[in-house]
């Protein structure tokens, strides 16, 4: 008995925890370009997604599933707020470089 | 075995694709890996007997949000290559946290066990008809013991809505539109004038 035959919680957790590690270094690596970094915060949250459902899954309890359809709600309302922010950034800067973000301040 | 094979294959192409979204040099390539993941992780779901959330994140993360962010990387003239000039200066401290992160997150996990009064906690237990029904036993708990969030989930979209429209409406100066009832209102006096013209003059 190996533990590549049998799947278990324990999978998805290092499926999901792999997938967050990638999600922050990759805010880091794209430390510039604010649409990969949106993208990055999008991997976050679908990791840990995939950790409620697999608890809910393992458990046996269906509430983790209602929770996660909650955060593909707010996941949806902030790439759509980012990216309409991101626009109208670029429409009067003519970049969306990171560092020149701190021109928001009022 | 085949169950075990599948998860192999969604989660490898996952983990594979994640990582090409963060280093692809074309913005366009790394939302097409970011809907590749998508569709993968909807595999995973479906893997775990979650079908209602599969469908729901290969439509609304696939069909909405990475639609949307393909639209704005291509709407957004930018030279994408200045912007990742000197990335490579932010590797290592990148490299750091996460590293962290992960180590972190494998302690966490070397050391957690289930705690034994787990199963008496559960709110919701998925049964035989919930296994056999994901979406209607879904819909059992999240319109009644869940009302609230769902309502509540409901103003941010629409909140979300409102302030993505505000943010990005704009009035243009020097466009001619058709104005209805301008046109309509306007009398035949504004606009005929009647001239006696006496013959071997202009007006």
């Amino acid at each position: 008995m190996d533990i590549t035959m049998e799947i278990t919680l324990a999978h998805y957790l290092a499926v999901a925890g792999l997938l967050f590690t990638i999600g922050v270094f990759g805010i880091f690596l794209n430390r510039k370009n604010l649409i990969i970094i949106l993208m990055s915060i999008e991997l976050m949250l679908l990791a840990v997604n995939i950790n409620f459902v697999a608890f809910s899954s393992f458990m046996a309890d269906l509430t983790g599933q209602v929770f996660s359809m909650f955060i593909l709600t707010v996941a949806a309302a902030e790439a759509a707020i980012g990216l309409a922010i991101l626009v109208v950034f670029f429409r009067n800067r003519g970049s969306i470089a990171v560092e020149d973000l701190s021109q928001l301040k009022g | 075995m085949l169950a075990s094979l599948v998860f192999y294959t969604f989660g490898f192409i996952l983990i594979l694709s994640s990582l090409f979204v963060i280093t692809a040099r074309n913005p366009v390539h790394s939302v097409l890996f970011l809907i590749l993941g998508f569709f993968n992780a909807a595999g995973l779901f479906v893997l775990l007997g979650a079908e209602f959330l599969a469908f729901i994140l290969a439509i609304v993360y696939v069909g909405a949000v990475a639609v949307l962010f393909l639209f704005v990387v291509m709407m957004l003239d930018i030279s994408f290559a200045d912007l990742r000039k000197d990335a490579m200066q932010y590797v290592p401290v990148g490299l750091l946290v996460g590293g962290v992160l992960l180590i972190e997150l494998t302690m966490v996990f070397m050391s957690w066990q289930a705690s034994p009064e787990l199963a008496q906690n559960i709110a919701h237990p998925i049964d035989a008809a919930a296994q056999a029904n994901n979406t209607k036993a879904l819909g059992l708990i999240l319109y009644t013991d869940y009302l609230l969030i769902f309502q509540m989930s409901g103003m941010v979209l629409l909140v979300a809505m409102i302030g993505a429209i505000v943010l990005t409406l704009r009035g243009r100066s020097g466009v001619r539109r058709q104005d209805v009832s301008k046109q309509v209102s306007i009398k035949r006096a504004d606009v005929v004038e009647v001239q006696k013209v006496t013959s071997g003059t202009g007006i």
